[in-house]
């Protein structure tokens, strides 16, 4: 066991896992709009939108994040006119690739959660608003939308654990993330459990908060409280 | 669709044994990982609080890091753990293990931290009767847990198992950083010497989607046979 080269790497791995944290969060919050979005039109009654929706999630949810990421990075450069147009600023990053492909990804997991959140809120609910005559519109943002949040909370804190860990393929893409900079030390030092060790350690940190942060809602947000 | 032809011409007979390959390390770090499941399962039911943590360990440390981290652990590490191993029985030689070896025994880690979780799942929500009818009965503890609590467990576990096997069988793609030749990797060197990745990064996610599709009609009737009676 080389603790030197612990206590040397530990740096350099925490501030690859801000990289990390970044692409995370920036995913996440554009994932959820996405989702949001996507959940919506999987429950609207015109047979395309939500045939369409459901296309999305299944092409999302069937194929490797790395196909994914691949085909945005690699792929889309070959398209002439794309290459032409102002989209290519971001494109040519490989940072926003990754973030387009992680983005994507989360929103059609995250489309499926609010799905069923908003399908399991009992039709009582929303009848009793109706009959106080509050208006659909208001039902949908007052009453659905904050239970089927609160609903989909284990199920999304799942989520973004499995989008924490995600995150490390940006590396395959030159991204020095978390797992990019110990895959990098490891080559150099072929010391592969003491670097494994410490970048797992950081990795296992964040989870550990992420699941609490999310305990915590659940309990502010619990029907009972 | 020159590109997809069979033989020299032409990359589909290569993308079909990558296909194949990426079948068989699926279902290769499954069985590995039901064996792992077989292990810690018990582990995390034990009423001795130290062999829980044992267990608990296991599956939280490998559901917590990122698979391709696990994978980089295997690839750079395993061929070194297997060479201290054998130096402590005399031998002294190099040895490289194969990617698909490595390959697979980290999925099947992955995918048995998975397993275990759900096994442990599904013996939970079995009836407590059923384990104390078994005992009244006289069933030996063998019979006990084959005859009795297997059955009832696999008909609960099957839907959540169906779930492992589709994280296993993506989780496959990240084999190819080391260079074992599936599905991502052919499709990476015919890309690459094409140079047109859009369509075989394409195709790659369309063969993806055939297995998901294939897998999933195949598990469904598989849960048809185990819920009879229900």
């Amino acid at each position: 066991m080389d603790f030197d080269l612990m206590a040397s790497s530990l740096p350099k791995l925490l501030n690859a896992a801000v990289v990390t944290l970044k692409l995370l969060s920036v995913s996440l919050i554009v994932g959820l709009l996405i989702g949001l979005l996507f959940a919506i039109l999987r429950l609207n009654k015109n047979i395309f939108v939500n045939q369409f929706a459901y296309g999305y999630s299944y092409l999302f949810r069937g194929t490797p994040l790395l196909v994914q990421i691949f085909i945005i990075y690699f792929g889309l450069g070959q398209i002439e006119s794309l290459r032409e147009s102002f989209l290519w600023v971001i494109l040519k990053e490989p940072y926003w690739c990754a973030i387009i492909a992680f983005a994507l990804n989360t929103g059609a997991y995250t489309s499926e959660i609010l799905r069923s959140a908003f399908q399991t809120i009992k039709p009582g609910v929303i009848e009793a608003g109706k009959s106080l005559g509050i208006p659909s519109k208001i039902i949908f943002y007052k009453i659905q939308i904050p239970i089927a949040i609160r609903q989909s909370l284990p199920a999304y804190g799942n989520e973004i654990i499995l989008m924490m860990k995600g995150t490390s393929l940006a590396s395959t893409v030159t991204l020095m993330d978390l797992t990019g900079v110990a895959k990098y030390i490891i080559s150099t030092t072929f010391k592969p459990i003491e670097v494994f060790i410490v970048a797992g350690g950081i990795y296992l940190f964040m989870t550990f908060i992420i699941h609490n942060v999310i305990k915590f809602l659940e309990k502010k947000y619990s029907f009972n409280s | 669709m020159e590109l997809l032809a069979f033989g020299d011409t032409g990359w589909g007979d290569e993308l079909f044994r990558a296909t194949l390959m990426t079948i068989a390390v699926s279902i290769t770090a499954m069985i590995i990982g039901f064996s792992f499941a077989a292990i810690f399962t018990p582990l995390k039911l034990s009423k001795y609080k130290s062999l829980n943590l044992i267990a608990n360990i296991y599956t939280t440390v490998i559901r917590g890091v990122p698979e391709l981290l696990v994978i980089y652990l295997f690839f750079f590490g395993g061929s070194g753990a297997i060479m201290f191993v054998a130096s402590m029985f005399g031998y002294n030689e190099y040895i490289e293990i194969n990617a698909f070896i490595t390959g697979s025994f980290a999925i099947g880690i992955i995918s048995g931290a998975y397993s275990t979780e759900v096994f442990r799942g599904a013996i939970q929500s079995i009836d407590k009767g059923q384990f104390e009818a078994a005992k009244v009965l006289g069933f030996s503890k063998f019979k006990r847990f084959y005859k009795i609590i297997l059955p009832q467990m696999l008909r609960l576990a099957i839907p959540n198992l169906s779930n492992v096997w589709q994280i296993t069988l993506k989780d496959t793609s990240l084999i190819s950083v080391t260079g074992l030749v599936e599905i991502m990797r052919q499709s990476y060197i015919a890309a690459g010497s094409t140079r047109d990745p859009l369509f075989f990064y394409s195709f790659a996610a369309v063969l993806y989607l055939l297995l998901t599709f294939i897998s999933m009609k195949l598990i469904n009737k598989l849960e048809v046979k185990y819920s009879r009676g229900y």
